[in-house]
């Protein structure tokens, strides 16, 4: 049998072992032959989910559980100077109150004190209890603010922003500007977005005994959780079991056991008794990760035959206390001259954390809108204007497919040429990301005597449906359906896993899953056929059955006894006492890395309003192998929501002059309703060749450039700062009314 | 949330007993709005919450010789599916109809919607002690103020959020109010609400212990037909940016009447008595709808990051005069 290579994780350590891999098995099923993958599969967990019996973390409930509550700073940046909780504890149903250390908090709704009690009513009352002794210090709200001459410092040791940083310089950018036939300079902005995840974070701590722990939590990485928790309690990480199975978004802000998490388990060991600690949905916005700002100042020219020749950012990002200028710019496109000086900004904000394609929405918009601007000044087509520049083949061929389905050639390319209030237009922007797989996750099969098969894995479904790809991946090897198997996820205890972020979770987790399938296959089949009285090469599953061949091996061109073919159920039964126990390993060759894609909208603009309708969104993207072309193309479906939230709707406001946070509740913090959402159309650039890609992240980025463009292309409004909001469409109206009167 | 005693009176005479009676009580209706501001911990939540829903007989729609009688428990969705007010008060329904979500326009009352408390993100946080709630700040001066007022501000720069009073104001509504001793006064809607400069700790001129107990819309004069346009920034489910109830009365084409009210930009409902000036004996078309439309606005005063408010609010009103007078426009 081939061998190959693979490096696993053992007690923490890379090592590389050789895995012999059956022929043939280490690609999959092309699609035309495939029964079930790359199918429309309802998601095994949709019935739980719709009528409400799936446990989230929010529904466990223990005997004796108490409520878990964070008291946040209500200042931006403060000394703290005492904490006395003494009133508090004695309050009714309070069980526990634990300061954290602090002596300085940096933003509103930094964390002070976790109290547990019998009610959040309880809770929250005790928290009102403690008094707490601020000495305020000035504070940052903004990245202007932060850069400004004598601006007050969000840390002591450190600038706001690095005052020398590092230019990064490709070939001869002065030069190129010189000899150009087009230039742009513009400011580009992006907001803070949250990630808005609807279950918050938060989990459930029960101890058993003093060093025992279980753990219910809104992850998307068990794993992290429990290591953070055996760090921060310093038990073995052996003695702690962390369950998710299911759970309500994450991001990429749901990694670590968080503030929140280890507090829980503390006020849990405090009180004796278990803790229940869900952030409320403040402590959601203020505390739970962003996508940082943007603030991008740049310059681009182009030569008169639409070759981007020359591209110059001074970029900022701030998402708060750890900046987050880490965006890609120019994003897709080549630019042979380039000059690059990128600073992190802090400000009393809360933190960034990783979201959903962490950085690319905000350098695709700026890049997206600056190379049509470039486009529209040359008089080129937005469209070949960017095949121009694009180094991706395959998206070429994406822009065509795009343009065709969103009508791009009817539409009249000058800016705001419809007649009446309300005009409409097109734009586009493209996107790329990786999505590779690794072997982090194994996953094992057993197949028991009454036929019934379960496939168990340390990895987690964070709303994506890992339960579903894994099942269906084993049912086209075993020949079953995907609800004839049974999937255990989302407990530590069921094995090691890496955790659900970077797109990387489908591709890591198929090869696995499929060459678990491969090897309980072989064992089944070598521990039955002596009891047929054949030998295992002639048999084969498909559509629930054993085929058994007339003597040659199982294939395409065999000859089968159709008297010997059995039931997938009669087959297992001959296991006897032998079950089936197989264990499969990512293996290089069953997954790629690297997607395309592109994506056009259609809006209607009023002019006299201001508001900017999505009509329709066109979305092509590439993810190699599709597994659940359903779940795939719902993944789309909600990058595009999330997409026209950044590009309308979202974002965090903090008041100018107090650094707090206004708006962290759903009446002004809005997210997408039923009303902005365009019709949406999925077209996938299959590539089954190349084997599983992750798709998660690529569909929310294009979408802020793209929309901007449509609202230029309808009325000839260029916004270069999202969200694209009425008063800015207004202004900008308002702008253009000027120049043409000359005023 | 702290915790509260929850009562429910059978008469408005008990009602009433039961809030005089505690320092610190509050009626509840839908509790849209209320238990917001409770569970926010905004403005002292009350120790007594008193429920007004279990006072049979408010609930009711009812035409009276003096016109259409709507008891303030009256829910948003009856007001929105009702026949008659969707023939003869078009603007009554269609402010119901826009407000919230489908949940609350089946929670919430006619009661409620009239008065609840005002907007501003800086009222409405746990943080931010303003002058509306005893303060000495009106933080959205000099602060965060794109959704804040641009007519009537000062010392307070809240908008009034309530849908329902705009149009019923244009409709001519008078709101009764039953105080001490059950004695009861009918005023205009118009002379219900106050300007901060007033009073900025309250919006309206009820008196503690005073409830709404009627709201009376006159008969339309043959002719009249009103509109409401509320524009909302996310339309699935927001406040107003701006909004604008019209309400004209035609002869021959010709304006006999013309009411104005604005919604989302004031501290109060603002009624725009230029712009009914300027529609007052014209022929309505384009032109004058639009000179109207200016005029509604006129006064205003813009803060650093709400002049968008002047040209949306014009166009609000220039699209429901010429609706009004039956002339389609652009949907919002």
């Amino acid at each position: 049998m081939p061998k190959v290579k693979i490096t696993v994780v053992e007690n923490g350590f890379d090592k590389e072992i050789e895995v012999e891999v059956p022929e043939g098995s280490a690609s999959w099923t092309p699609p035309s032959e495939s029964a079930v993958l790359g199918k429309r599969i309802v998601r095994l967990d949709a019935p739980e989910k719709v009528s409400g019996r799936a446990k989230y973390t929010y529904d466990i409930n223990l005997p004796g559980l108490l409520h878990g509550y964070i008291l946040q700073s209500p200042l931006a940046h403060a000394r703290i100077k005492s904490i006395d909780i003494s009133r508090a504890e004695k309050m009714p149903g309070v069980k526990a109150i634990i300061p954290l250390d602090k002596k300085e908090v940096f933003y509103h709704g930094d964390e002070l004190v976790g109290i547990a009690a019998t009610s959040m009513n309880a809770a929250e009352e005790a928290g009102r209890a403690i008094k707490i002794e601020y000495e305020p210090l000035p504070h940052v709200a903004y990245i202007d603010q932060a850069l400004a001459k004598g601006a007050p410092q969000v840390f002591s040791d450190r600038p706001n922003a690095n005052p020398k940083p590092e230019t990064r310089r490709e070939g001869d950018p002065a030069a190129a500007f010189k000899g150009a036939k087009a230039t742009v300079t513009a400011t580009y902005e992006t907001p803070v977005i949250c990630h808005v995840c609807l279950e918050p974070h938060g989990l459930v701590a029960q101890w058993n005994g003093d060093d025992e722990l279980t753990v219910w939590a809104s992850t998307q990485g068990v794993h992290s959780v429990r290591g953070d928790l055996a760090t921060a309690l310093n038990i073995p990480a052996s003695k702690i079991n962390v369950i998710t199975h299911h759970m309500g978004g994450g991001f990429g802000s749901k990694f670590g056991a968080g503030v929140e998490g280890v507090m829980a388990a503390r006020l849990a060991k405090k009180a004796g008794a278990p803790v229940k600690m869900m952030m409320t949905r403040r402590h959601e916005f203020h505390s739970s990760g962003n996508r940082p700002s943007s603030l991008q100042r740049i310059k681009a020219a182009a030569d008169a035959d639409g070759k981007l020749v020359a591209w110059e950012i001074d970029g900022y990002g701030s998402g708060g206390i750890n900046g987050g200028a880490g965006y890609p710019s120019p994003y897709v496109y080549r630019v042979p001259n380039q000059s690059r000086t990128m600073r992190d900004v802090f400000t009393n904000g809360g933190g960034a954390r990783a979201m959903r394609a962490p950085g690319h929405p905000q350098g695709s918009f700026a890049t997206e809108v600056m190379v049509d601007e470039l486009a529209y000044q040359l008089g080129i087509d937005p469209v070949e204007f960017r095949i121009k520049n694009d180094p991706n083949e395959l998206r070429h061929r994406q822009y065509r497919l795009g343009a065709e389905a969103i009508g791009w050639a009817n539409r009249n390319p000058k800016p705001g040429a419809s007649n009446g209030a309300k005009k409409r237009g097109m734009g586009l922007g493209a996107c790329t990301w990786g999505g590779g797989g690794g072997p982090s996750t194994p996953v094992t099969v057993n197949i028991h005597p009454d036929g019934s098969v379960e496939a168990i894995s340390g990895t987690q479904d964070l709303g994506t449906g890992t339960r579903t790809v894994i099942a269906a991946i084993i049912a086209e090897e075993l020949g079953l359906q995907p609800n004839q198997i049974s999937t255990k996820i989302g407990e530590t205890r069921y094995g090691p896993s890496g955790g659900s972020g970077g797109s990387t979770t489908c591709a890591s987790v198929s090869p696995a899953a499929k060459m678990a399938g491969v090897f309980a296959k072989q064992q089944l089949f070598e521990k039955i056929a002596p009891k047929l009285g054949v030998k295992p090469e002639q048999l084969a599953l498909r559509d629930g059955k054993i085929r058994v061949t007339q003597g040659g091996p199982a294939g395409k061109d065999a000859k089968w006894d159709e008297s010997k073919t059995i039931s997938w159920k009669q087959a297992a039964a001959r296991l006897g006492m032998e079950e089936v126990s197989a264990r499969g390993q990512w293996i290089p060759g069953l997954s790629s890395s690297g997607v395309a894609g592109v994506q056009f909208i259609e809006v209607e603009v009023d002019t006299e309003t201001g508001r900017v309708q999505p009509l329709k969104v066109v979305a092509v993207h590439d993810c190699g192998l599709v597994i659940n072309r359903m779940a795939t193309e719902s993944q789309i479906n909600g990058g595009v929501i999330a997409g026209i939230g950044f590009a309308l709707l979202e974002e965090r406001v903090l008041d100018r002059n107090t650094a707090r946070f206004l708006n962290d509740h759903f009446v002004d913090y809005k997210i997408p309703g039923t009303y902005e959402m365009p019709e949406i159309e999925v077209i996938f650039t299959d590539q089954p060749e190349r084997g599983v890609i992750g798709i998660g992240e690529p569909p929310v980025i294009p979408l802020g450039g793209a929309l901007a463009n449509a609202v230029y292309h309808a009325c000839g409004a260029r916004i270069r700062s999202l969200p694209v909001t009425p008063n800015k469409v207004l202004a900008a109206l308002k702008g253009l009314r000027q120049q043409d009167t000359g005023l | 949330m702290k915790d509260f005693e929850y009562l429910h009176p059978h008469t408005i005479g008990q009602a009433r007993q039961l809030l005089a009676s505690s320092k610190n009580a509050e009626p509840i209706a839908g509790g849209i709005d209320l238990l917001g501001m409770m569970k926010d911990y905004i403005d002292e939540p009350p120790d007594r919450v008193v429920n007004l829903k279990s006072i049979p007989g408010l609930n009711r729609i009812r035409q009276e010789k003096d016109g259409l009688h709507l008891g303030p428990m009256v829910l948003l969705v009856d007001l929105e599916e009702d026949k008659n007010l969707q023939q003869k008060y078009t603007a009554v329904s269609q402010a119901a109809a826009s407000v919230g979500s489908v949940q609350m326009r089946n929670q919430g009352t006619l009661g409620g919607n009239l008065c609840q408390r005002p907007r501003c993100w800086y009222f409405r946080s746990p943080v931010h002690h303003c002058l509306k709630k005893g303060g000495t700040t009106c933080f959205a001066m000099a602060g965060e103020n794109k959704y804040n007022c641009i007519l009537g501000g000062g010392p307070s720069f809240i908008v009034h959020p309530s849908d329902l009073a705009p149009a019923l104001m244009a409709l001519n509504a008078k709101v009764t109010i039953t105080g001490p001793n059950n004695k009861s006064r009918t005023i205009p809607l118009e002379e219900f609400y106050i300007l901060p400069r007033v009073d900025p700790h309250k919006e309206t001129v009820l008196k503690p212990g005073e409830l709404v107990t009627n709201v009376i819309v006159p008969p339309a004069p043959a002719g009249s037909r009103s509109i409401y346009l509320k524009f909302k920034e996310k339309p699935s489910m927001d406040f107003a940016l701006s909004a604008a109830a019209v309400n004209l009365t035609l002869a021959n084409g010709v304006c006999k009447d013309a009411r104005v009210v604005l919604g989302g930009v004031a501290p109060i409902p603002w009624r725009a008595k230029a712009a009914e000036a300027a529609l007052k004996g014209k022929t309505i078309n384009e032109a004058v709808a639009q000179a109207a439309a200016v005029a509604s606005t006129q006064g205003a005063v813009p803060m650093a990051q709400n002049a968008y408010k002047v040209p949306l609010t014009q166009t609000l009103v220039k699209r429901a005069v010429l609706a009004s007078a039956g002339i389609p426009q652009p949907a919002l």
